[in-house]
């Protein structure tokens, strides 16, 4: 791997955004997740590999209590945002959403107009006085998004006539323009091109210096260029959580080294 | 033979078919039905249909065509001086067919024998009392030209069955030989059963489209009879609805579209709102116990017949409206004269339309992809948010669609407005009026005496073509709607 070079970077302590203990996740009778202990560094980039299947997108939907949405699945375990547990019965799930953004692993524009689709979160939450601002916060999104040069001229035209690639880029720029502390990714350049994904990778970096990102992905090398902790899941159990470079060249567990380099998957 | 027995016969022809063909085509294959083209069973079919859909199919056509041939040839021994002024052949028809019926019935019961009744005269016996004997009522004494007619008719009609009989036999014969030789192992019997298959499902398709278009010109002909007697520009811009039987009526739809379309209005403003929340929650809100205990109590509403939701309206909900409205009532004023009115009517027919609505809303909302919902939570949006900003918007449409079925349902319900409504056709926007409908005054104009030659009887088809066109016309565009919609997650 041409990139290994750039995973002996310097590492550095920092505060913990979201600690996760004895993490559980049942969906009826199936054991999805099993005693996950993860902790989300704030301004890091954290990617989680695995296999398909293994519990990547359910860890993730943890995070920002999506789950709650599907009927059957049951959580378990401590999941503290700044200390704070956000399944606590006083904790607004609404209002975490806010703080902890998603994109999913399928792109879902609304129905709506690609401007509307990025100004839902500023309207619903608020962030902007006037139409002026929207207008910015829009702007912001979509450029950050790497979007703006194609849909600047028609930001009437809906989200759903946008190519699947696009629409991925939409929904990435619909989440950053709430302004979420950490935002939740779930394979985001699966249907992009090298050109979109080495943006979206660009926009994940620039958002290090503020948020903290958790990706998902099944790229290796993606893993590799964007992220400083890598979590890898198999079966439902994290079997390995530490730097990213030493993750890719010193793994201790052997079913992570037989999965970064082809083995099992 | 009667015809029953004639159809019996066919099956039991079928089925002998289709055990022959297998076992000849077991036999080609000398008794390995691997080597047959087509499974044993495709023989057997294949011999049984060439044998049945033919004989069926002339059999059917033969049944429906005789008695018209039979009567164009025998209303010609009528002399047209026979007929009475101010009726019509048709009458003097049907009298020739009761007795022909009479005399099938007197030889069926013995009391004359079939030479008899073919050589009988009207001038040696009182064939009025001798019918009255097998239960054939007469309202006059029969003429000679009638009961020549009717034995004409008898004689032919004999005459036609015994060719039918011989003709469908011979048909259902030839095509079982025919087949029952053709079958061999080589034989792609396999192919031509699904040929026979799909000309069978389209048979079906095309009577279900058939019988529609006939209706329609069944309607379209008796419409166009009443608007040779009356003048359509009454009909469509008059405004008095006013049937006598003077000869003089003032037949306009206006007044009866205006409350068609009012207690429609008054329906939909009941249900839309109440069947549309009901979905909404039970879609987007209701846990899985609350809604299999919900939904089926709401659809309970929808196996309601309409006769009890009028007992509804006529019993509880007009006279409650009554006491609160009407006189002496609990707010003191006179606006209600009785316990029939459109807002009765509509209130009813608005509870009827509920599950309607609520379920095929239900329907389209639970159509939006999973995903979309997913979204907008992700975006720390609230439920309701999310019904009222993604959801509704998305499935928008689609309720439309459903919306638009619904009124064509109201517009079309008759027996609430019947029971609920009143009978008096007029312009008020008053909704505590009494007022009447298009399928009211259906239901009256052709209900008691009716006389199928005067304008106030036709009125009933004009209107009904008219109904026709409009809920057909509102069905297209909700279809339409629904399915332009459906298209956009697929
Ligand atoms: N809604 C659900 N109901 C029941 N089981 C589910 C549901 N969602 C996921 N699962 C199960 O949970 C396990 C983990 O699924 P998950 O979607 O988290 O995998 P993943 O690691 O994201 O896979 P991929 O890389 O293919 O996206 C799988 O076995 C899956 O079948
Ligand atoms: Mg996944």
């Amino acid at each position: 791997m041409n990139d290994m070079s750039r995973l002996e970077r310097v590492v550095e302590t920092k505060n913990i955004k979201m600690e996760c203990r004895d993490c559980q996740v049942y969906y009826g009778e199936t054991h999805a997740i099993k005693d996950v202990n993860v902790d989300i560094e704030e301004k890091t980039v954290t990617a989680f590999i695995g296999p398909s299947g293994c519990g990547k997108s359910t860890f993730l939907r943890c995070l920002n209590r999506m789950n709650d949405t599907i009927a059957t699945a049951r959580v378990e375990g401590s999941f503290r945002l700044d200390g704070e547990d956000i399944y606590d019965r006083r904790v607004d799930p609404v209002q975490l959403r806010a703080k902890v953004g998603m994109v999913f692993q399928k792109p879902n524009p609304f129905p709506k107009s690609i401007y509307d689709n990025v100004a839902y979160g500023p309207r619903i939450h608020g962030l902007a006085r006037n139409k002026a601002e929207l207008d910015e916060i829009v702007e912001k999104a979509l450029r950050r998004g790497a979007l703006w040069n194609e849909v600047k001229d028609r930001l009437d035209a809906p989200g759903t006539g946008l190519s699947g690639g696009q629409q991925q880029r939409l929904c990435i720029a619909r989440a950053i323009a709430t302004e979420p502390e950490v935002l939740l990714m779930d394979e985001p350049c699966s249907a992009l091109d090298p050109i979109a994904t080495a943006q979206v990778e660009e926009l994940i970096d620039e958002l290090r210096q503020n948020y903290s990102v958790v990706i998902v992905t099944h790229s290796m090398q993606q893993a590799a260029r964007v992220s400083q902790k890598t979590a890898f899941f198999h079966l439902g159990n994290l079997v390995e959580f530490g730097e990213t470079g030493q993750i890719f060249t010193n793994p201790v567990d052997p079913r992570t080294e037989s999965y970064i380099t082809g083995r099992i998957g | 033979m009667p015809t029953l027995w004639l159809v019996c016969l066919l099956l039991v022809l079928a089925a002998a078919g289709f055990v022959m063909g297998r076992a000849r085509a077991l036999a080609s294959a000398g008794g390995d039905a691997r080597t047959l083209h087509s499974l044993p069973n495709y023989y057997g079919f294949n011999v049984a249909l060439t044998s049945l859909v033919p004989a069926l199919a002339v059999l059917a056509v033969w049944l429906l065509a005789q008695p018209i041939i039979v009567d164009t040839r025998v209303s010609k021994l009528i002399p047209a001086d026979m007929v009475p002024e101010g009726s019509t052949i048709g009458l003097v028809m049907s009298d020739v067919r009761r007795v022909a019926a009479g005399l099938d019935l007197a030889v069926d019961t013995g009391l004359l024998r079939a030479p008899e009744a073919a050589a009988l005269s009207a001038n040696e016996r009182d064939v009025r009392s001798l019918l009255g004997e097998v239960g054939v009522a007469l309202g006059a004494d029969v003429r000679p030209e009638v009961l020549a007619a009717a034995q004409r008719s008898r004689e032919l009609n004999h005459a036609g069955r015994l060719l039918m009989t011989v003709l469908v036999t011979g048909l259902a014969l030839a095509g079982l030989g025919w087949a029952y030789v053709r079958t061999n192992k080589e034989f792609r019997a396999r192919n031509v059963v699904e040929r026979g298959v799909l000309v069978l499902l389209i048979v079906a398709a095309s009577l279900a489209i058939l019988t529609t278009i006939g209706i329609v010109l069944s309607m379209l002909f008796e419409t166009s009879n009443f608007f040779r007697l009356h003048d359509w520009k009454d009909f469509f811009f008059g405004s008095t609805w006013a049937p006598n039987f003077r000869g003089d009526s003032e037949l306009s739809i206006l007044p009866l579209l205006w409350g068609t379309l009012y207690i429609s209005f008054i329906a939909l403003l009941v249900s839309v709102p109440i069947g549309l929340f009901a979905a909404i929650y039970l879609s987007e809100y209701a846990g899985k116990a609350t809604r299999a205990l919900a939904k089926p109590l709401l659809e309970i509403l929808a196996g309601i017949p309409t006769i009890v939701y009028g007992l509804f309206a006529l019993l509880t909900v007009g006279p409650t409206l009554a006491k609160v409205f009407g006189k002496g009532g609990l707010l003191g004023v006179e606006w209600m004269a009785g316990a029939t009115s459109v807002l009765t009517a509509g209130v009813v027919m608005g509870i009827m339309l509920i599950p309607f609505v609520s379920s095929l809303s239900d329907d389209i909302i639970n159509a939006v992809p999973q995903s979309m919902r997913d979204g907008s939570l992700g975006l720390g949006a609230t439920r309701s948010e999310t019904v009222r900003q993604v959801v509704l918007p998305a499935a928008l449409p689609g309720i439309v669609g459903a919306i638009l079925l619904a009124a064509s349902r109201a517009i079309g319900e008759t027996m609430i407005v019947v029971m609920g409504a009143g009978a008096i056709a007029k312009f008020s926007l008053n909704p505590l009026d009494t007022m009447t409908t298009i399928t009211t005054r259906i239901v009256s104009q052709l209900t008691g005496d009716t006389d199928f030659a005067s304008p106030e009887t036709l009125v009933a088809f004009a209107l009904g073509l008219t109904l026709f066109v409009l809920t057909l016309g509102l069905n297209v565009l909700a279809l339409y709607i629904v399915r332009k919609y459906r298209e956009q997650y697929e």
